[in-house]
C-alpha cells in the first residue's frame, strides 16, 4: 500500500469520527436537561470533534504553510474552547443559577 | 468524506443554532453561540479543502480569534453591564 493511499484512509477515518462526535456534540448542547449538562456536550465538540476534523484535514495538506495554519486553529481551539466554557459556567453560577438534579427533575 | 464532514458540521450548526433560539437562560444563548462560531471555523477549513482552496484557512483562522474575543466581550456586557472599564479610582 503507497503512502498516499494510507494517508487518505487515516484522513477519512478521522473525518468520519469527528463528525460523529460534531454530531453528537449537537445532540447534546440541544437534548440535555440544563445549562451546566449542556456546556459538556458543547465542550465535547468543540475539542474531540474539532480536534480530530483538524487532524484529518491535517492528513491532506500539501505543503507546510498549510499544515502550520492547521496546528495554529487546532491550538487556538484547544485554548479558548475549555476557557470559554468554565468563565461561562463559573458566571452562571455567581448568577445563581443551580445545577440540575435528579430530585428536582423538571426541565429548565 | 469531505462532504460528509460538511454534512455533520452543518447539522451541529442547526443543532446549536436552535438551542440559541429555544433558551432559555441567556448563559445558553451564549454557549450555543460559542458553539456555532466553532463550527464556522470547521466549516470554513473544510469547505477550502473540499473546493480545493485550501487558503480559506487564513479566513478560519482570523474567525477563531474573533469569536473568542466576542464571546468574553458579550458575557462581561451581559454580566457587568459594560465592557469591564475602570470606575473611578482606577479599580477594574
Amino acid at each position: 500500500m503507497s503512502l498516499e493511499a494510507a494517508l487518505d484512509i487515516a484522513s477519512g477515518c478521522s473525518l468520519l469520527v469527528g463528525s460523529l462526535f460534531v454530531v453528537s456534540g449537537g445532540v447534546g448542547l440541544l437534548r440535555m436537561p440544563d445549562f451546566f449538562s449542556r456546556t459538556h456536550a458543547a465542550s465535547l465538540t468543540d475539542t474531540a470533534g474539532a480536534g480530530l476534523i483538524l487532524l484529518g484535514l491535517l492528513f491532506q495538506v500539501d505543503d507546510f504553510a498549510q499544515g502550520l495554519r492547521l496546528a495554529l486553529i487546532a491550538l487556538f481551539l484547544l485554548f479558548t474552547g475549555p476557557t470559554a466554557t468554565h468563565a461561562l459556567a463559573s458566571a452562571a453560577l455567581g448568577d445563581g443559577l443551580s445545577p440540575w438534579t435528579r430530585k428536582s427533575g423538571s426541565r429548565r | 468524506m469531505f462532504v460528509a464532514a460538511l454534512l455533520a458540521v452543518l447539522a451541529s450548526m442547526v443543532l446549536a443554532l436552535t438551542r440559541a433560539l429555544v433558551g432559555p437562560t441567556l448563559y445558553d444563548r451564549i454557549l450555543a453561540i460559542n458553539i456555532f462560531g466553532t463550527k464556522t471555523v470547521l466549516l470554513i477549513a473544510v469547505a477550502g479543502f473540499a473546493a480545493g482552496r485550501p487558503d480559506f484557512l487564513d479566513i478560519a483562522l482570523v474567525y477563531a480569534l474573533i469569536n473568542f474575543v466576542g464571546t468574553i466581550a458579550v458575557m462581561r456586557l451581559s454580566h457587568y453591564g459594560d465592557l469591564g472599564a475602570a470606575d473611578e479610582e482606577g479599580v477594574l
